[in-house]
Protein backbone atom coordinates (compact mmCIF):
# COMPACT_ATOMS: atom_id res chain seq x y z
CA UNK A 1 0.00 0.00 0.00
CA UNK A 2 1.43 3.37 -1.03
CA UNK A 3 1.87 6.25 1.39
CA UNK A 4 0.62 9.74 0.66
CA UNK A 5 1.44 13.06 2.28
CA UNK A 6 -1.61 15.32 2.58
CA UNK A 7 -3.59 15.83 5.81
CA UNK A 8 -3.34 14.31 9.28
CA UNK A 9 -4.99 11.04 8.33
CA UNK A 10 -5.59 10.43 4.66
CA UNK A 11 -6.90 7.37 2.93
CA UNK A 12 -7.55 7.32 -0.80
CA UNK A 13 -9.30 4.70 -2.87
CA UNK A 14 -8.98 1.97 -0.25
CA UNK A 15 -10.09 -1.39 -1.59
CA UNK A 16 -10.23 -4.78 0.02
CA UNK A 17 -11.92 -7.98 -1.03
CA UNK A 18 -12.03 -11.41 0.50
CA UNK A 19 -12.15 -13.80 -2.44
CA UNK A 20 -15.02 -12.62 -4.64
CA UNK A 21 -16.61 -10.55 -1.90
CA UNK A 22 -15.74 -6.87 -2.19
CA UNK A 23 -15.75 -5.43 1.33
CA UNK A 24 -14.29 -2.00 0.65
CA UNK A 25 -14.95 -0.54 -2.77
CA UNK A 26 -12.85 2.60 -3.01
CA UNK A 27 -13.09 4.51 0.27
CA UNK A 28 -11.70 8.01 0.77
CA UNK A 29 -11.22 9.26 4.31
CA UNK A 30 -9.70 12.33 5.94
CA UNK A 31 -9.24 13.22 9.58
CA UNK A 32 -8.17 16.54 11.02
CA UNK A 33 -5.93 16.74 14.05
CA UNK A 34 -8.05 16.33 17.19
CA UNK A 35 -11.20 15.45 15.30
CA UNK A 36 -13.59 12.67 16.36
CA UNK A 37 -15.01 10.90 13.34
CA UNK A 38 -17.56 8.18 13.81
CA UNK A 39 -17.84 5.53 11.14
CA UNK A 40 -21.37 4.21 11.17
CA UNK A 41 -22.58 1.19 9.30
CA UNK A 42 -24.61 -1.97 9.50
CA UNK A 43 -22.74 -5.18 10.19
CA UNK A 44 -20.93 -6.36 7.10
CA UNK A 45 -20.62 -2.84 5.73
CA UNK A 46 -16.83 -3.02 5.95
CA UNK A 47 -16.33 -0.53 8.77
CA UNK A 48 -14.18 -2.82 10.92
CA UNK A 49 -12.13 -3.78 7.88
CA UNK A 50 -11.43 -0.13 7.18
CA UNK A 51 -10.32 0.43 10.78
CA UNK A 52 -8.05 -2.59 10.69
CA UNK A 53 -6.47 -1.29 7.50
CA UNK A 54 -5.79 2.08 9.13
CA UNK A 55 -4.34 0.26 12.16
CA UNK A 56 -1.91 -1.54 9.87
CA UNK A 57 -3.40 -4.94 10.63
CA UNK A 58 -4.39 -5.74 7.06
CA UNK A 59 -1.59 -6.12 4.56
CA UNK A 60 -3.71 -7.09 1.57
CA UNK A 61 -5.68 -3.90 1.07
CA UNK A 62 -4.87 -1.54 -1.79
CA UNK A 63 -4.99 2.24 -1.98
CA UNK A 64 -3.09 5.21 -0.58
CA UNK A 65 -2.77 5.61 3.14
CA UNK A 66 -1.25 8.16 5.47
CA UNK A 67 -1.65 7.45 9.18
CA UNK A 68 0.43 9.10 11.92
CA UNK A 69 2.87 6.62 13.48
CA UNK A 70 1.62 7.59 16.91
CA UNK A 71 -1.66 5.70 16.96
CA UNK A 72 -3.30 3.18 19.26
CA UNK A 73 -6.17 0.74 18.89
CA UNK A 74 -9.04 -0.22 21.20
CA UNK A 75 -10.93 -3.33 20.12
CA UNK A 76 -14.43 -4.48 20.93
CA UNK A 77 -13.00 -7.13 23.24
CA UNK A 78 -10.50 -5.83 25.76
CA UNK A 79 -7.76 -8.19 24.49
CA UNK A 80 -5.77 -7.99 27.71
CA UNK A 81 -3.14 -10.68 28.20
CA UNK A 82 -4.60 -12.86 30.97
CA UNK A 83 -1.12 -13.81 32.27
CA UNK A 84 -0.03 -10.24 32.91
CA UNK A 85 -1.26 -8.07 35.73
CA UNK A 86 -3.24 -4.97 34.78
CA UNK A 87 -0.29 -2.58 35.02
CA UNK A 88 1.94 -4.89 32.97
CA UNK A 89 -0.78 -5.06 30.33
CA UNK A 90 -0.91 -1.28 30.14
CA UNK A 91 2.89 -1.07 30.04
CA UNK A 92 3.11 -3.59 27.18
CA UNK A 93 5.51 -2.24 24.58
CA UNK A 94 5.83 1.17 26.27
CA UNK A 95 9.39 2.40 26.02
CA UNK A 96 11.27 5.30 27.52
CA UNK A 97 11.66 6.64 31.07
CA UNK A 98 9.06 6.68 33.86
CA UNK A 99 7.03 3.82 32.46
CA UNK A 100 5.57 2.90 35.86
CA UNK A 101 4.57 6.50 36.48
CA UNK A 102 2.95 6.85 33.07
CA UNK A 103 1.10 3.56 33.57
CA UNK A 104 -0.38 4.59 36.89
CA UNK A 105 -1.24 7.96 35.37
CA UNK A 106 -3.17 6.27 32.56
CA UNK A 107 -4.89 3.93 35.00
CA UNK A 108 -5.98 6.80 37.21
CA UNK A 109 -7.42 8.57 34.18
CA UNK A 110 -9.77 5.64 33.66
CA UNK A 111 -10.45 5.38 37.41
CA UNK A 112 -8.57 2.15 38.04
CA UNK A 113 -5.34 3.28 39.65
CA UNK A 114 -5.87 0.87 42.55
CA UNK A 115 -6.33 -2.19 40.32
CA UNK A 116 -2.84 -2.21 38.80
CA UNK A 117 -1.88 -5.42 40.61
CA UNK A 118 -5.07 -7.28 39.69
CA UNK A 119 -5.18 -10.02 37.07
CA UNK A 120 -7.39 -9.23 34.05
CA UNK A 121 -9.52 -12.24 34.98
CA UNK A 122 -10.50 -10.51 38.20
CA UNK A 123 -11.97 -7.47 36.43
CA UNK A 124 -15.51 -6.92 35.24
CA UNK A 125 -16.20 -6.34 31.56
CA UNK A 126 -16.43 -2.57 32.02
CA UNK A 127 -13.21 -2.44 34.03
CA UNK A 128 -11.38 -4.55 31.44
CA UNK A 129 -12.40 -2.16 28.71
CA UNK A 130 -11.21 0.76 30.82
CA UNK A 131 -7.83 -0.94 31.10
CA UNK A 132 -7.80 -1.40 27.33
CA UNK A 133 -8.37 2.35 26.98
CA UNK A 134 -5.59 3.04 29.48
CA UNK A 135 -3.32 0.77 27.45
CA UNK A 136 -4.03 2.95 24.41
CA UNK A 137 -3.76 6.27 26.30
CA UNK A 138 -0.40 5.51 27.90
CA UNK A 139 1.14 5.65 24.40
CA UNK A 140 -0.03 9.31 24.12
CA UNK A 141 -1.45 8.66 20.66
CA UNK A 142 -2.20 11.39 18.14
CA UNK A 143 -4.81 9.06 16.69
CA UNK A 144 -7.03 6.60 18.50
CA UNK A 145 -8.72 3.88 16.48
CA UNK A 146 -11.71 2.31 18.23
CA UNK A 147 -13.57 -0.71 16.87
CA UNK A 148 -16.98 -0.83 18.57
CA UNK A 149 -15.19 -0.24 21.87
CA UNK A 150 -18.35 -0.16 24.01
CA UNK A 151 -20.37 -2.67 22.02
CA UNK A 152 -19.88 -5.54 24.46
CA UNK A 153 -20.81 -3.51 27.56
CA UNK A 154 -24.17 -3.24 29.29
CA UNK A 155 -26.21 -0.09 28.69
CA UNK A 156 -25.20 1.66 31.93
CA UNK A 157 -21.51 0.98 31.49
CA UNK A 158 -21.74 2.07 27.89
CA UNK A 159 -23.09 5.50 28.89
CA UNK A 160 -20.32 5.91 31.47
CA UNK A 161 -17.66 4.92 28.98
CA UNK A 162 -19.00 7.27 26.31
CA UNK A 163 -18.74 10.15 28.76
CA UNK A 164 -15.25 9.02 29.82
CA UNK A 165 -14.20 8.88 26.19
CA UNK A 166 -15.29 12.47 25.54
CA UNK A 167 -13.55 13.66 28.73
CA UNK A 168 -10.32 11.97 27.74
CA UNK A 169 -10.60 13.32 24.24
CA UNK A 170 -11.00 16.92 25.38
CA UNK A 171 -8.13 16.47 27.84
CA UNK A 172 -5.68 14.96 25.34
CA UNK A 173 -7.12 16.23 22.05
CA UNK A 174 -6.27 13.10 20.12
CA UNK A 175 -8.01 12.48 16.83
CA UNK A 176 -10.26 9.45 16.91
CA UNK A 177 -11.92 7.19 14.42
CA UNK A 178 -14.66 5.28 16.16
CA UNK A 179 -16.49 2.46 14.46
CA UNK A 180 -20.00 1.67 15.67
CA UNK A 181 -23.41 0.52 14.58
CA UNK A 182 -25.09 2.37 17.45
CA UNK A 183 -26.79 5.52 16.15
CA UNK A 184 -27.13 7.05 19.64
CA UNK A 185 -23.47 6.54 20.32
CA UNK A 186 -22.63 8.06 16.96
CA UNK A 187 -24.58 11.29 17.49
CA UNK A 188 -23.34 11.54 21.08
CA UNK A 189 -19.64 11.33 20.26
CA UNK A 190 -19.06 12.49 16.70
CA UNK A 191 -17.72 15.76 15.39
CA UNK A 192 -18.37 14.27 11.99
CA UNK A 193 -20.26 11.18 10.89
CA UNK A 194 -19.49 8.88 7.99
CA UNK A 195 -22.04 6.30 6.91
CA UNK A 196 -20.63 3.23 5.24
CA UNK A 197 -22.72 0.95 3.09
CA UNK A 198 -21.55 -1.89 0.88
CA UNK A 199 -17.96 -0.78 1.05
CA UNK A 200 -18.57 2.87 0.15
CA UNK A 201 -19.07 5.99 2.18
CA UNK A 202 -22.58 7.06 1.22
CA UNK A 203 -23.02 10.06 3.52
CA UNK A 204 -20.92 12.55 5.45
CA UNK A 205 -22.61 14.63 8.15
CA UNK A 206 -21.11 17.32 10.37
CA UNK A 207 -22.45 17.38 13.93
CA UNK A 208 -21.84 20.94 15.11
CA UNK A 209 -23.40 20.49 18.58
CA UNK A 210 -21.28 21.36 21.62
CA UNK A 211 -20.16 18.83 24.22
CA UNK A 212 -21.27 17.54 26.64
CA UNK A 213 -24.29 16.23 24.79
CA UNK A 214 -27.22 14.25 26.09
CA UNK A 215 -29.10 11.57 24.19
CA UNK A 216 -32.46 13.24 24.80
CA UNK A 217 -31.36 16.51 23.20
CA UNK A 218 -34.32 17.38 20.88
CA UNK A 219 -31.92 18.41 18.13
CA UNK A 220 -30.85 14.79 17.82
CA UNK A 221 -34.29 13.66 16.69
CA UNK A 222 -33.98 14.63 13.05
CA UNK A 223 -30.37 13.44 12.87
CA UNK A 224 -31.18 10.05 14.36
CA UNK A 225 -34.10 9.64 11.96
CA UNK A 226 -31.89 10.51 9.03
CA UNK A 227 -29.15 8.10 10.10
CA UNK A 228 -31.56 5.23 10.70
CA UNK A 229 -33.08 5.79 7.28
CA UNK A 230 -29.58 5.69 5.78
CA UNK A 231 -29.01 2.39 7.60
CA UNK A 232 -32.32 1.12 6.19
CA UNK A 233 -33.91 0.95 9.64
CA UNK A 234 -37.11 3.06 9.70
CA UNK A 235 -37.63 4.66 13.11
CA UNK A 236 -41.35 3.85 13.49
CA UNK A 237 -42.20 0.32 14.57
CA UNK B 1 -4.74 -48.58 60.84
CA UNK B 2 -2.57 -45.77 62.17
CA UNK B 3 -4.18 -43.49 59.61
CA UNK B 4 -7.45 -43.25 61.51
CA UNK B 5 -6.51 -40.61 64.15
CA UNK B 6 -4.98 -38.24 61.59
CA UNK B 7 -8.08 -38.60 59.46
CA UNK B 8 -10.24 -37.56 62.41
CA UNK B 9 -8.14 -34.50 63.28
CA UNK B 10 -8.08 -33.64 59.60
CA UNK B 11 -11.84 -33.69 59.68
CA UNK B 12 -12.11 -31.39 62.67
CA UNK B 13 -10.36 -28.50 60.96
CA UNK B 14 -12.95 -28.16 58.25
CA UNK B 15 -16.07 -27.53 60.30
CA UNK B 16 -14.00 -24.96 62.22
CA UNK B 17 -13.17 -23.17 59.02
CA UNK B 18 -16.81 -23.32 58.04
CA UNK B 19 -17.81 -21.87 61.41
CA UNK B 20 -15.54 -18.86 60.97
CA UNK B 21 -17.01 -18.31 57.52
CA UNK B 22 -20.60 -18.47 58.71
CA UNK B 23 -19.80 -16.21 61.69
CA UNK B 24 -20.48 -13.25 59.40
CA UNK B 25 -23.85 -11.75 58.60
CA UNK B 26 -25.62 -15.04 57.96
CA UNK B 27 -24.43 -16.74 61.13
CA UNK B 28 -26.49 -19.67 62.21
CA UNK B 29 -29.99 -20.28 61.09
CA UNK B 30 -32.73 -19.68 63.69
CA UNK B 31 -33.00 -22.47 66.22
CA UNK B 32 -29.24 -23.14 66.21
CA UNK B 33 -29.44 -25.42 63.20
CA UNK B 34 -26.35 -25.46 61.00
CA UNK B 35 -26.56 -23.35 57.88
CA UNK B 36 -26.44 -24.93 54.44
CA UNK B 37 -22.81 -23.88 54.02
CA UNK B 38 -21.80 -25.60 57.25
CA UNK B 39 -23.66 -28.74 56.35
CA UNK B 40 -21.94 -28.80 52.99
CA UNK B 41 -18.52 -28.31 54.59
CA UNK B 42 -19.21 -31.12 57.03
CA UNK B 43 -20.24 -33.44 54.21
CA UNK B 44 -17.10 -32.51 52.28
CA UNK B 45 -14.89 -33.33 55.27
CA UNK B 46 -16.68 -36.60 55.81
CA UNK B 47 -16.27 -37.55 52.15
CA UNK B 48 -12.58 -36.66 52.29
CA UNK B 49 -12.10 -39.07 55.20
CA UNK B 50 -14.07 -41.69 53.32
CA UNK B 51 -11.53 -41.63 50.49
CA UNK B 52 -8.95 -43.30 52.71
CA UNK B 53 -11.24 -46.20 53.58
CA UNK B 54 -10.93 -48.26 50.41
CA UNK B 55 -7.11 -48.35 50.20
CA UNK B 56 -6.84 -49.05 53.92
CA UNK B 57 -9.38 -51.87 53.75
CA UNK B 58 -7.59 -53.35 50.75
CA UNK B 59 -4.20 -53.19 52.46
CA UNK B 60 -5.69 -54.71 55.60
CA UNK B 61 -7.31 -57.54 53.65
CA UNK B 62 -4.04 -58.16 51.84
CA UNK B 63 -2.14 -58.35 55.14
CA UNK B 64 -4.77 -60.68 56.57
CA UNK B 65 -4.81 -62.98 53.52
CA UNK B 66 -1.03 -63.28 53.58
CA UNK B 67 -0.70 -63.68 57.39
CA UNK B 68 -3.36 -66.40 57.53
CA UNK B 69 -1.63 -68.18 54.62
CA UNK B 70 -4.85 -68.23 52.59
CA UNK B 71 -2.65 -66.88 49.80
CA UNK B 72 0.85 -68.31 49.68
CA UNK B 73 3.38 -65.70 50.92
CA UNK B 74 5.61 -66.77 48.03
CA UNK B 75 3.01 -65.42 45.65
CA UNK B 76 1.86 -62.43 47.70
CA UNK B 77 3.89 -61.49 50.77
CA UNK B 78 2.07 -59.18 53.22
CA UNK B 79 2.57 -55.39 53.00
CA UNK B 80 4.46 -55.47 56.30
CA UNK B 81 7.06 -57.73 54.71
CA UNK B 82 7.36 -55.47 51.68
CA UNK B 83 7.95 -52.49 53.95
CA UNK B 84 10.46 -54.49 55.98
CA UNK B 85 12.33 -55.38 52.79
CA UNK B 86 12.31 -51.71 51.87
CA UNK B 87 13.83 -50.81 55.22
CA UNK B 88 16.45 -53.57 54.92
CA UNK B 89 17.51 -52.55 51.43
CA UNK B 90 17.58 -48.89 52.38
CA UNK B 91 19.92 -49.66 55.26
CA UNK B 92 22.36 -51.66 53.18
CA UNK B 93 22.27 -48.86 50.60
CA UNK B 94 21.17 -50.95 47.63
CA UNK B 95 17.66 -49.46 47.27
CA UNK B 96 18.88 -45.84 47.19
CA UNK B 97 21.57 -46.86 44.68
CA UNK B 98 19.00 -48.50 42.39
CA UNK B 99 16.63 -45.56 42.73
CA UNK B 100 19.49 -43.21 41.86
CA UNK B 101 20.31 -45.23 38.73
CA UNK B 102 16.69 -45.29 37.59
CA UNK B 103 16.20 -41.59 38.33
CA UNK B 104 19.30 -40.71 36.35
CA UNK B 105 18.07 -42.64 33.33
CA UNK B 106 14.65 -41.05 33.61
CA UNK B 107 16.10 -37.57 33.91
CA UNK B 108 18.61 -37.91 31.06
CA UNK B 109 15.94 -39.42 28.81
CA UNK B 110 13.45 -36.69 29.69
CA UNK B 111 16.01 -33.97 29.04
CA UNK B 112 16.94 -35.38 25.64
CA UNK B 113 13.39 -36.21 24.52
CA UNK B 114 11.92 -33.07 26.05
CA UNK B 115 14.62 -30.82 24.65
CA UNK B 116 14.14 -32.23 21.18
CA UNK B 117 10.36 -31.88 21.51
CA UNK B 118 10.70 -28.23 22.56
CA UNK B 119 12.94 -27.38 19.62
CA UNK B 120 10.90 -29.22 17.00
CA UNK B 121 7.54 -28.22 18.50
CA UNK B 122 8.50 -24.55 18.53
CA UNK B 123 9.89 -24.81 14.97
CA UNK B 124 6.72 -26.46 13.68
CA UNK B 125 4.37 -24.27 15.72
CA UNK B 126 5.96 -20.90 14.96
CA UNK B 127 7.39 -21.22 11.44
CA UNK B 128 5.29 -22.24 8.46
CA UNK B 129 8.27 -23.93 6.81
CA UNK B 130 8.85 -25.83 10.05
CA UNK B 131 5.23 -26.86 10.14
CA UNK B 132 5.49 -28.34 6.65
CA UNK B 133 8.83 -30.01 7.29
CA UNK B 134 8.27 -31.43 10.76
CA UNK B 135 4.66 -31.84 11.74
CA UNK B 136 3.31 -34.39 9.19
CA UNK B 137 6.27 -36.67 9.85
CA UNK B 138 5.91 -36.46 13.63
CA UNK B 139 2.16 -37.02 13.40
CA UNK B 140 2.85 -40.19 11.42
CA UNK B 141 5.62 -41.38 13.72
CA UNK B 142 3.50 -40.99 16.82
CA UNK B 143 1.21 -43.73 15.54
CA UNK B 144 4.11 -46.12 16.06
CA UNK B 145 3.93 -47.60 19.58
CA UNK B 146 7.41 -46.71 20.77
CA UNK B 147 7.59 -49.63 23.19
CA UNK B 148 7.16 -51.91 20.18
CA UNK B 149 10.49 -50.61 18.95
CA UNK B 150 12.39 -52.48 21.65
CA UNK B 151 13.57 -55.36 19.39
CA UNK B 152 14.73 -52.91 16.72
CA UNK B 153 16.42 -50.67 19.28
CA UNK B 154 18.26 -53.68 20.71
CA UNK B 155 19.64 -54.41 17.24
CA UNK B 156 20.65 -50.79 16.78
CA UNK B 157 21.81 -49.81 20.24
CA UNK B 158 22.51 -53.05 22.06
CA UNK B 159 21.15 -53.71 25.50
CA UNK B 160 23.08 -51.09 27.46
CA UNK B 161 22.29 -47.63 28.77
CA UNK B 162 21.59 -46.03 25.36
CA UNK B 163 18.61 -48.35 24.91
CA UNK B 164 16.96 -47.30 28.18
CA UNK B 165 17.63 -43.63 27.68
CA UNK B 166 16.36 -43.77 24.09
CA UNK B 167 13.15 -45.43 25.24
CA UNK B 168 12.52 -42.78 27.88
CA UNK B 169 13.36 -40.01 25.41
CA UNK B 170 10.95 -41.45 22.84
CA UNK B 171 8.21 -41.77 25.46
CA UNK B 172 8.69 -38.18 26.61
CA UNK B 173 9.10 -36.65 23.15
CA UNK B 174 5.63 -37.14 21.73
CA UNK B 175 3.43 -35.75 24.52
CA UNK B 176 5.60 -32.65 24.83
CA UNK B 177 5.84 -32.07 21.09
CA UNK B 178 2.13 -32.59 20.46
CA UNK B 179 0.96 -30.37 23.32
CA UNK B 180 3.48 -27.64 22.62
CA UNK B 181 2.47 -27.59 18.95
CA UNK B 182 -1.24 -27.54 19.79
CA UNK B 183 -0.62 -24.89 22.47
CA UNK B 184 1.12 -22.57 20.03
CA UNK B 185 -1.53 -23.17 17.38
CA UNK B 186 -4.36 -22.44 19.81
CA UNK B 187 -3.04 -19.07 20.90
CA UNK B 188 -5.70 -16.43 20.50
CA UNK B 189 -4.74 -14.59 17.34
CA UNK B 190 -6.54 -11.51 18.64
CA UNK B 191 -4.07 -11.24 21.53
CA UNK B 192 -1.14 -11.43 19.13
CA UNK B 193 -2.78 -8.68 17.07
CA UNK B 194 -3.31 -6.51 20.15
CA UNK B 195 0.35 -6.99 21.07
CA UNK B 196 1.30 -5.89 17.58
CA UNK B 197 -0.74 -2.69 17.89
CA UNK B 198 1.13 -2.07 21.16
CA UNK B 199 4.32 -1.96 19.11
CA UNK B 200 5.77 -5.35 20.06
CA UNK B 201 8.26 -6.88 17.64
CA UNK B 202 7.97 -10.51 16.55
CA UNK B 203 10.47 -11.63 19.20
CA UNK B 204 8.65 -9.64 21.89
CA UNK B 205 5.31 -11.10 20.82
CA UNK B 206 6.76 -14.58 21.26
CA UNK B 207 8.09 -13.67 24.69
CA UNK B 208 5.02 -11.87 26.03
CA UNK B 209 2.18 -13.63 24.22
CA UNK B 210 3.15 -16.97 22.70
CA UNK B 211 5.29 -18.46 25.48
CA UNK B 212 3.00 -17.61 28.42
CA UNK B 213 -0.03 -18.56 26.33
CA UNK B 214 1.48 -21.97 25.59
CA UNK B 215 2.35 -22.72 29.21
CA UNK B 216 -0.91 -24.46 30.19
CA UNK B 217 -0.71 -27.02 27.38
CA UNK B 218 3.06 -27.36 27.81
CA UNK B 219 2.52 -28.37 31.43
CA UNK B 220 -0.10 -30.86 30.33
CA UNK B 221 2.45 -32.28 27.88
CA UNK B 222 5.09 -32.46 30.61
CA UNK B 223 2.84 -34.43 32.92
CA UNK B 224 1.96 -36.88 30.17
CA UNK B 225 5.66 -37.08 29.26
CA UNK B 226 6.63 -37.91 32.84
CA UNK B 227 4.09 -40.71 32.91
CA UNK B 228 5.22 -42.05 29.51
CA UNK B 229 8.86 -41.70 30.57
CA UNK B 230 8.38 -43.83 33.68
CA UNK B 231 6.50 -46.45 31.70
CA UNK B 232 9.30 -46.60 29.11
CA UNK B 233 11.87 -46.89 31.87
CA UNK B 234 10.04 -49.83 33.46
CA UNK B 235 10.01 -51.66 30.14
CA UNK B 236 13.60 -50.69 29.31
CA UNK B 237 14.99 -51.76 32.65
CA UNK B 238 13.56 -55.25 32.26
CA UNK B 239 15.51 -55.91 29.07
CA UNK B 240 18.94 -56.26 30.59
CA UNK B 241 20.55 -54.26 33.32
CA UNK B 242 22.95 -54.58 36.19
CA UNK B 243 21.52 -51.67 38.14
CA UNK B 244 18.31 -49.78 38.70
CA UNK B 245 14.90 -50.71 40.04
CA UNK B 246 14.14 -52.95 37.07
CA UNK B 247 17.34 -54.94 37.71
CA UNK B 248 16.46 -55.20 41.40
CA UNK B 249 13.06 -56.66 40.50
CA UNK B 250 14.37 -59.10 37.85
CA UNK B 251 17.09 -60.33 40.20
CA UNK B 252 14.56 -60.76 43.03
CA UNK B 253 12.31 -62.77 40.72
CA UNK B 254 15.12 -65.22 40.05
CA UNK B 255 15.56 -65.77 43.78
CA UNK B 256 11.77 -65.80 44.32
CA UNK B 257 11.98 -62.77 46.61
CA UNK B 258 8.45 -61.65 45.79
CA UNK B 259 8.51 -58.93 48.48
CA UNK B 260 11.38 -57.21 46.66
CA UNK B 261 9.52 -57.42 43.33
CA UNK B 262 6.60 -55.70 45.05
CA UNK B 263 8.98 -53.21 46.63
CA UNK B 264 10.26 -52.30 43.16
CA UNK B 265 6.71 -51.70 41.98
CA UNK B 266 6.05 -49.55 45.03
CA UNK B 267 9.22 -47.55 44.38
CA UNK B 268 8.21 -46.92 40.76
CA UNK B 269 4.77 -45.78 41.93
CA UNK B 270 6.19 -43.45 44.58
CA UNK B 271 8.68 -41.95 42.13
CA UNK B 272 5.92 -41.37 39.59
CA UNK B 273 3.73 -39.78 42.23
CA UNK B 274 6.53 -37.53 43.47
CA UNK B 275 7.46 -36.35 39.98
CA UNK B 276 3.83 -35.52 39.33
CA UNK B 277 3.67 -33.61 42.59
CA UNK B 278 6.76 -31.56 41.74
CA UNK B 279 5.24 -30.73 38.38
CA UNK B 280 1.92 -29.74 39.93
CA UNK B 281 3.65 -27.31 42.29
CA UNK B 282 5.66 -25.82 39.42
CA UNK B 283 2.48 -25.54 37.37
CA UNK B 284 0.60 -23.79 40.14
CA UNK B 285 3.42 -21.27 40.43
CA UNK B 286 3.83 -20.66 36.72
CA UNK B 287 0.11 -20.38 36.08
CA UNK B 288 -0.87 -18.36 39.13
CA UNK B 289 -2.78 -15.97 36.85
CA UNK B 290 -5.31 -18.72 36.18
CA UNK B 291 -6.46 -18.75 39.78
CA UNK B 292 -7.54 -15.16 39.41
CA UNK B 293 -9.32 -16.17 36.24
CA UNK B 294 -11.22 -18.94 37.97
CA UNK B 295 -12.16 -16.69 40.86
CA UNK B 296 -14.07 -14.30 38.64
Amino acid sequence: MATGTAGFVTARDVRRSFGDVVVLDGVDLDLERGEVVVLLGASGSGKSTLLRILAGLDREATGTLDVPPSHAVVFQEHRLLPWKRVSANVALGVRGPNVAQRVSGALSEVGLVDRGEAWPGELSGGQSQRVAIARALVRRPDLLLLDEPFGALDALNRLKMQRLFRELQSAHEFAALLVTHDVDEAVLLADRLLVLEDGRIIEEIDVPLAHPRTVDDPRFGALRRRLLTLLNVPLDV
Amino acid sequence: MTEAPTAVTGGVTLPEAARSVSAGSTGQAPGGRPTAARRRARTEAWLRRLRLVTPLVLAGAWELLAQTRIVSPDKLPPPSEVLAAGWRLTQDGSLPAHVYESLTRALVGLLIGGGLALVLGAFAGLVRVGDALVDPTVQMARMLPHLGLVPLLIIWLGIGEPLKITLVALGAFFPIYLNLYAGIRNIDERLVEAARTCGLSAAERIRHVVIPGTMPSLFLGLRLAFAAGWLSLVVGEQVNTDSGLGFMMMEAREFSQTEIVLLGLLAYAVLGLLSDLVLRVAERRALSWRRGLQAS
